[in-house]
């Protein structure tokens, strides 16, 4: 199907825009760059059911292989590492590991291809505070409450956000300028709401919404909410200010790459409850690093490096009598592994194509597990935009197009405190506009999406085409887990998370949301249930 | 029509003209290469002498000899009457100025050393050469001495350089105009082009006088009470350097950082008390920001000091007060003294990636926190930087705004110092430029403020008597009750701050 620029341009970014785009006449200035990432082809083979036939001498025995390199296979290699256990094999389809959190190497610094920052956990989540003080991120805990302390350079610095509307950068992420009366009673309404849901505790003193999402409370009061899209809650509620409305349709967008009417009100709330401790503090703040958790996948692969296997896909996992055998491809080469359990880290929609014997008496719905496609693109600029005006909101760390289906971009030199000079932008658009956003997203070229996202940022920054000199992009397929309703709490996470036949699942999607701590948080499960 | 008294009338103009053209010259030279009466000497000399050119040179003029002398009003009336946009265009480029600032006077002096001879010629054949010499010559010195009443007592004060050195092109245009019809039976041909080159002159001038604001590199001038001599966009920021009757002043993005007339106290207060605090013999200082080189200046007075490393973002600060004589002159030539090295960066990035043997001084002299690119200079996380450069014994001082009119910004910095480990003594200065000014004076280990300044360093603000009250801070600038945050990276407090105290005087 052949479309024209116009065509393109409308399907992602509206036709306004579009229009408007094309109408220059002259062709500006167009950067180089290139599609980067994942080899499409090489997950396909997994649907094409071949054989695959180990030579003799190809086959080696380990304890535990991962199957997965992404934070939950990387986690649980970490938690093997700290318990001096080394009898494990890492497997990871690409030639990089690290999943949604990898990054590139750069100049003047490093910046992410996905996941760009954690928020700090609550003192209770003990054992990703044992990370963090084991990449010397921490500066001890505060005296009294026990929370802990990061060190500043790793929290998000000032100014955080801000948002172009209508020509101009404010500050934050939430519209207040120009509000109406009626939609700052509703902004503090809505606020109301989230404290109520900060302050809720159930009948065994358990959160409604608490990161690890296993903490959360199950009883029915909070857990209804997913029955529900979060568009459906607003409604109920009587919510229609059109900032407001805005402002939870970024943020179902930004956290799961769904829109506000395809999230469940349940993932809506959670994204706005979870990370405040009480109500009327502020939510806790974000560590970050120009490369994003590429740094996590970076400090847990330092620990590991000897047990990853890059390039080696995994094409068929045997359960029998002795354990498993993990049969995987590297390159034209069939290599296999006897072990006796199976940590399985990949996204839970493959495990019906690589577990031999699955569809047969599946142990779990699987396709239930859905996924959204995205696609990131890097920026190299030479410099940055001037500002347009003396006091326009200046570069942030994330910086929101309010008329925009993107994300808008990160400034990758912003956290060293760079502000001068060449930088990389990390621009982000979720692909949740349409049903068929995946397939959507193969059938264009580098230099289509080049143009969606110049295009976009030009509306903010006209001069983008003189200053950019390098566009990379990566096309996610399978970015992110969809909590759409009736599955977060719909039981089929609990039957996944159960052990089938010496395989255990890790992965950010036993959670249905995709978030570090989640990843991490499976990943050191499935690495209890192996080693008791 | 008798046109005699009229061409003597030209006679007036054309001279107070010349002369006015003379002086913008002197004066906007002197404004930027500094030393005026070197400045005025050599305009003056270069002036004259290339006006001789011109008489002399007169003499090869045969034919046409009217419609010449229009031709040549009409070259004066442009080169003269842009002569001072096109010099302030040019500050920018001081590399450049020097040559476009003497070519324009040797060609202005050399055609208008054209018009007398060939307006006397003009005139011979109706006046005795007794009565034309004596006519010519006195009316050419009373329109000079016009010119040198008017120019310093009506025209810089009340058009400014730009429109002054406009209205009299236009004057000398209209000469022009005026003689197509005066000498009409002499000009022979080209009548009508003459008059309409002439208009098109007068035109082209008026144009420019109106516009005279955004000429004069982009409607500064009107922001600035005195003359811009220099002004130019870097990479970073916006330099203007003004030259008023109290002195040079420079503006970064249109904010004052000194006047030569008081920044000797400003200067004095920022570095001296840290030498006092150090005690004997330092040797190693650190000055981050200051790129106008008067931090070194003072640092430069003491003997013991082997090493200055100024950090400054913009080569283009370090690079003119290196090379706009006015600067140099005013710190000493501190950019030429082999003690001093100079590295243009981002201090904050700085200070996070260079390992360097620790300093005994450091002096902390940024623009104040009016963003958060500035804001971060004043964090816990910079503070923590700059404690890893110091010796344990080290002294800093650091510039933090003003405690009066920004109070919880001055106490904003003093806290966050403390917080980040120093043991801090407040002092403020009054700088009459800025007003009350606020310092903080810090080291790692307790100490007591020092009571005088160091001996035998050569002073004009701080002496024994009153160095002492510095550290004393009346009711109006002293600590505020209330809870006053910290500023850190993540929270960029001091900016808020900042912005909100400041407002109110906008």
């Amino acid at each position: 199907m052949y479309l024209t620029r116009r065509e393109i341009l409308t399907s992602f970014l509206g036709a306004p825009l579009a229009l408007a785009a094309c109408k220059q006449n002259t062709a500006p200035k167009f950067p180089v760059g290139e599609i980067v990432g994942a080899d499409v082809s090489l997950g396909h083979i997994l649907r094409e059911n071949r054989g695959f036939e180990v030579p003799a001498g190809n086959w080696e025995t380990v304890k535990v292989v991962i199957i997965g390199g992404g934070i939950a296979g990387l986690s649980a290699g970490w938690k093997f590492a700290s318990e001096d256990f080394s009898d494990f094999v890492i497997l990871e389809l690409e030639r990089e590991i690290g999943g949604t959190s990898q990054s590139g190497t750069g100049n003047p610094v490093s910046y992410p291809w996905g996941a760009h920052y954690l928020p700090v956990p609550f003192q209770e989540n003990v054992e990703l505070i044992e990370l963090l003080d084991e990449m010397e991120l921490t500066d001890g805990r505060i005296q009294g409450s026990g929370d802990l302390l990061i060190k500043e350079q790793y929290l998000c610095r000032e100014p955080e956000e801000r948002v172009f509307y209508k020509g101009r950068w404010y500050d934050g992420l939430y519209l207040s300028v120009g509000s109406s009366e009626e939609e700052k009673r509703q902004y503090a309404e809505f606020q109301e709401q989230v404290d109520y849901w900060v302050n809720w505790r159930d009948s065994s003193g358990r959160r409604a919404f608490v990161v690890p999402l296993a903490n959360c409370s199950s009883e029915a009061e909070a857990t209804d909410l997913d029955k529900i899209t979060f568009a459906e809650w607003m409604r109920q509620r009587g919510f229609t200010s059109e900032r407001l409305l805005w402002y939870c349709d970024y943020a179902c967008r930004d956290d799961y790459g769904l829109k506000l009417d395809q999230t469940s009100a349940w993932a809506g709330l959670f994204y706005f409850c979870s990370r405040v401790r009480k109500s009327g503090e502020e939510s806790q703040a974000f560590i970050t690093f120009p490369e994003g958790n590429g740094r996590f996948v970076n400090h847990l692969a330092e620990k590991v490096k000897a047990n990853i296997r890059k390039s080696h896909a995994a094409v068929s996992v045997v359960p029998n009598a002795n354990g498993v055998d993990v049969i995987c491809l590297n390159g034209n080469e069939v290599k296999g592994f006897h072990c006796e359990k199976v940590i399985f880290a990949s996204p839970m929609f493959t495990a019906p194509y690589l577990i031999r014997g699955f569809n047969e008496t599946p142990p779990f719905a699987a396709s239930e597990f859905q996924h959204n496609a995205w696609f990131v693109a890097n920026l190299f600029l030479k410099d940055r935009p001037k500002p347009r005006f003396v006091k326009d909101f200046p570069l942030a760390w994330d910086n929101v197009l309010y008329e925009s289906p993107s994300l808008g971009y990160v400034n990758a030199t912003h956290q060293k405190g760079i502000d001068y000079g060449p930088t990389i932008w990390t621009y982000y658009y979720p692909m949740c506009a349409e049903e068929n956003g995946r397939t959507k997203l193969f059938n264009y070229e580098w230099k289509d999406l080049a143009d969606v996202c110049l295009t976009d940022i030009a509306r903010a920054h006209p001069e983008i085409y003189e200053l950019c000199e390098r566009i990379d992009i990566m096309r996610w397929g399978h970015a992110m887990i969809s909590p759409r309703p009736n599955f977060i709490w719909s039981g089929i996470r609990e039957k996944a998370m159960q052990p089938y036949r010496n395989i255990h699942f890790a992965h950010t999607d036993l959670s249905g949301i995709a978030l570090f701590e989640e990843a991490f948080y499976h990943g050191l499960r499935a690495a209890d249930e192996v080693v008791s | 029509m008798k046109r005699t008294p009229l061409l003597f009338l030209n006679v007036i103009i054309i001279a107070t003209c010349g002369l006015i053209y003379e002086l913008l010259a002197a004066t906007l030279s002197s404004y930027v290469l500094g030393d005026s009466v070197t400045q005025f000497s050599l305009v003056i000399g270069i002036y004259l002498f290339a006006m001789g050119i011109g008489s002399w040179a007169s003499r090869f003029i045969d034919k046409h000899v009217a419609e010449k002398f229009v031709d040549i009003e009409l070259a004066v009336a442009v080169l003269g009457g842009f002569s001072a946009p096109l010099l302030f265009l040019t500050f920018a480029n001081i590399s450049y100025f020097g040559i476009v600032l003497y070519g324009m006077i040797f060609l202005i002096g050399m055609l208008v050393g054209l018009e007398i001879p060939l307006l006397m010629r003009i005139l011979k054949d109706e006046l005795d050469f007794k009565d034309l010499v004596s006519k010519v010559l006195a009316l050419d010195y009373i329109g000079a001495l016009a010119a040198s009443l008017l120019f310093p007592l009506f025209l810089v004060p009340k058009l400014g350089l730009n429109r002054t050195s406009l209205l009299f092109g236009m004057l000398n245009a209209g000469v022009a105009l005026w003689a197509t019809w005066l000498l009409e039976p002499l000009i022979k041909r080209n009548l009508t082009i003459l008059r309409i080159k002439g208009f098109a002159v007068i035109v082209l001038l008026l144009i420019a006088f109106i516009k005279a604001d955004s000429l004069t590199t982009l409607a500064e001038d009107g922001l600035f009470m005195d003359n811009i001599i220099y002004a130019k966009s870097s990479a970073y920021q916006r330099i203007v350097v003004t030259k008023g009757k109290t002195g040079y002043a420079l503006f970064l993005n249109g904010n004052l950082q000194f006047n030569s007339f008081d920044e000797y106290r400003y200067h004095e207060a920022l570095v001296h008390p840290a030498f006092a605090a150090y005690g004997e013999n330092p040797k190693r200082v650190l000055v981050l920001g200051g790129g106008d080189g008067l931090a070194l200046r003072e640092i430069l007075k003491y003997k013991s000091v082997e090493n200055v490393m100024l950090v400054d973002l913009d080569p283009g600060m370090t690079g003119l007060s290196k090379a706009l004589p006015a600067l140099a002159e005013l710190n000493r030539n501190a950019y030429d003294d082999p003690r001093v090295t100079v590295t243009n960066a981002d201090a904050f990035v700085w200070l996070d990636n260079t390992e360097l043997e620790p300093f005994d001084v450091a002096i902390v002299d940024f623009p104040d926190p009016n963003n958060f690119a500035l804001g971060k200079l004043y964090t816990t996380r910079f503070y923590n930087l700059l404690k890893t450069k110091l010796k344990p014994d080290a002294a800093i001082v650091i510039q933090c705004t003003s405690p009066l009119i920004a109070r919880n910004s001055y106490w904003c910095i003093i806290k966050t110092l403390e917080t980040a480990g120093f043991t801090v003594k407040p002092f403020q200065a009054t700088v009459p430029s800025f007003g009350v000014w606020g310092y903080a004076l810090a080291k790692l280990q307790p100490f007591e403020a020092p009571s005088k300044p160091p001996a035998g360093i050569e002073l004009k603000f701080l002496n024994d008597k009153s160095f002492v009250s510095m550290f004393d801070f009346p009711s109006d600038t002293s600590l505020p009750a209330g809870e006053i945050e910290i500023n850190r990276l993540d929270n960029q407090a001091l900016v808020r701050y900042y912005e909100l105290e400041w407002r109110r005087f906008e």
